[in-house]
């Protein structure tokens, strides 16, 4: 078999290629590692690839499970975890300089549960510093480069993670979602990507950076593949306290029809700066889902225009305090001949985050400072409490929402660092979603310009398997899942 | 919009309660876009909050406490490792007090 086509592929049918003895998850590690050897010059979706000794032993104990019958859905599955996930053992750096040579001495619990279900983990994913960004260029080693266009910002923070699965460097890819860092980046590289409810998925061992925001997910490149990885990473962790006591089972309303399913669209998530080629795959997968039987009506959520806003707020407020742990005294870089603590402390905070890190702990620090509590933190607090109101009341009238992923396509690399501001912006169709804690899922919908747009479903909390659901048959009966052009390669 | 909201010594302020050290070009380069950013949150101001109550957390999280039972904790060597001075089992510091 090629290396092509054992690394394109949904982790249910290597499944059934396993099970039929068509291919074994030897052969597939094997593929993979040498698709990544080929790619990487040119994508640097990976900060750190296991060595070969250590994959295949993984994918020997995959095979052995898959032989002896103990094997689950994801045993012998190639998977990329985003640097912001510990990994024992392996270098874990949050694409920051202030972790050089970071080495959890633990497993994040989805790590551990991955290992659990014998997936075979090849190593840790390209992302904006701490998860901070919206194109990856943040990282403070190296950008990612989209699969689908040579000078394209893969969209963030989980770049290497969606742009590793579009390129088959991995077939599945655990990123995590503050503001759309899952979503976004799965978008723009054309594959799935899917924010579960906040609380279903356990954050102990992701480095923190909004911990009211933060949750990990899947990228694959089918909505079933996102519901498997769920059903084995989600449930309550005694290790974060804010785990959820809900053990849904995610693929279980996966094929049901969607006939009579009540649909809204937010007039405010065609959003001014929205591209006209987006819109038109937007609209086009409505017309889609329209013929599947849903009911698909205009609805409005006014508050959507202040998210953004409420989201530069909390977000950064959260990561302040988050980030003071890093002083290099524990782990990390530290910068040595200081006079006192205090002095060294700053010095390596200083020099070891980069710019847009400085600037989220800036605004954070200040909105939390004596005097702008209650008219920046307190207040974004207020409206966050009128937004999941909102959202409430959206979800007494419909099953669930339907919205762009992104306003725009993957954009050019360098075309908006220099201006914070409009790099927050393409955040805008993803934010509300993190804000009320809500599940929300982006599935392929076309093409612009060569460039892939995405479909975002959104659901009421818990309400993640009527959004699978709904992402599945679309997906099924739209089959956007392209792959991209090759070559991937220089 | 208004790039006046923060003056060179709310920068260095603030950096220092963030314990960020930053030197004057990269003062003047925040005080410009941080001044932008939060200007576009004054949007906020239009909105009557009043008697709403603030989200900390969307789930009906609270509190949690477990059972007092003793744990594995991280083994000592391979922790002390990532430790940039280390002296014996100790993590070393520069003085605190001088």
């Amino acid at each position: 078999m090629s290396v092509a086509s054992e690394t394109q592929t949904s982790a249910r049918d290597l499944r059934a290629k396993y099970l039929n003895g068509e291919t074994t998850a030897r052969d597939v590690a094997l593929a993979h590692l040498q698709r990544i050897k080929e790619v990487e010059p040119r994508t640097h979706a990976f900060l750190t690839v296991l060595d070969e000794e250590d994959v295949v032993a993984q994918a020997q104990a995959a095979d052995q499970r898959l032989e002896n019958g103990t094997a689950s859905a994801l045993t012998g599955v190639p998977f990329l975890i985003k640097d912001n996930i510990s990994t024992e053992g392996v270098r874990t750096t949050a694409a920051s300089r202030i972790l050089d040579g970071y080495i959890p001495p633990f497993d994040a619990t989805v790590v551990s549960r991955l290992k659990e279900a014998g997936a075979i983990i090849l190593g840790k994913g390209n992302l904006d510093e701490f998860a901070m960004g919206s194109s990856n260029e943040n990282s403070a080693f190296t950008p990612v480069v989209n699969p689908w266009g040579e000078n394209r910002v893969p969209g963030g923070s989980s770049g290497g993670a969606a742009a590793a699965v579009a390129a088959g460097e991995a077939v599945i890819a655990l990123g995590s979602d503050t503001g759309g860092s899952i979503r976004q980046p799965a978008s723009l590289c054309g594959v799935v990507g899917f924010k579960p409810t906040y609380g279903t998925v356990s954050r102990f061992g992701l480095i923190a950076f909004g911990s009211s925001l933060d949750q990990i997910g899947p990228i694959a490149r089918t909505v079933a593949d996102c519901a498997d990885t769920v059903n084995t990473i989600s449930g309550l962790d005694p290790l974060d306290s804010t785990s959820l006591d809900h053990k849904l089972d995610f693929a279980e309303y996966l094929g049901r029809d969607i006939d009579g399913m009540r649909i809204g669209v937010p007039r405010e998530y065609i959003v001014d700066g929205i591209e006209p080629g987006v819109r038109a795959a937007f609209e086009k997968s409505l017309t889609v889902l329209e013929g599947l039987g849903a009911i698909v009506e205009e609805t409005s959520l006014p508050l959507t225009d202040h998210a953004l806003a409420v989201y530069y707020i909390i977000a950064p407020s959260e990561a302040s305090a988050n980030l003071s742990r890093f002083d290099g005294v524990k782990y990390g870089m530290s910068v040595d001949g200081e006079p006192n603590a205090r002095e060294s402390i700053e010095a390596t905070r200083g020099s070891g985050f980069g710019a847009e890190v400085k600037r989220r702990i800036l605004i954070g620090t200040y909105a939390l400072s004596a005097g702008y509590y209650d008219a920046y933190y307190k207040k974004a607090q207020q409206v966050r409490t009128l937004i999941r109101r909102e959202f409430h009341d959206a979800f007494q009238k419909f099953d669930v929402i339907a919205t762009p992923t992104s306003p725009t396509v993957a954009f050019e690399l360098g075309e908006k660092t220099q201006d914070p501001f409009q790099m927050y912006l393409s955040d805008v169709c993803t934010i509300p979603v993190n804000i009320a804690g809500l599940p929300g899922i982006s599935v392929p919908c076309g093409l612009s310009e060569g460039l892939p747009v995405g479909l975002q479903i959104l659901a009421p909390q818990l309400g993640d398997r009527t959004a699978l659901q709904v992402a599945h048959a679309y997906e099924q009966s739209a089959n956007w899942n392209l792959t991209p052009p090759e070559p991937c390669t220089d | 919009m208004n790039s006046e909201i923060l003056s060179v010594d709310d920068v260095k302020h603030i950096a220092r309660l963030a314990a960020l050290r930053i030197d004057d070009e990269e003062v003047q380069m925040m005080r410009r876009q941080l001044s932008d950013i939060l200007a576009h949150f004054q949007t906020l101001a239009e909105l009557d909050t009043e008697g709403v109550p603030p989200t900390g957390h969307t789930t009906d999280a609270h509190s949690v406490m477990r059972d007092d039972e003793d744990m594995a904790a991280l083994e000592r060597d391979r922790t002390l490792a990532n430790a940039p001075f280390v002296d014996g089992e100790f993590v070393r510091v520069r003085p605190v007090i001088e």
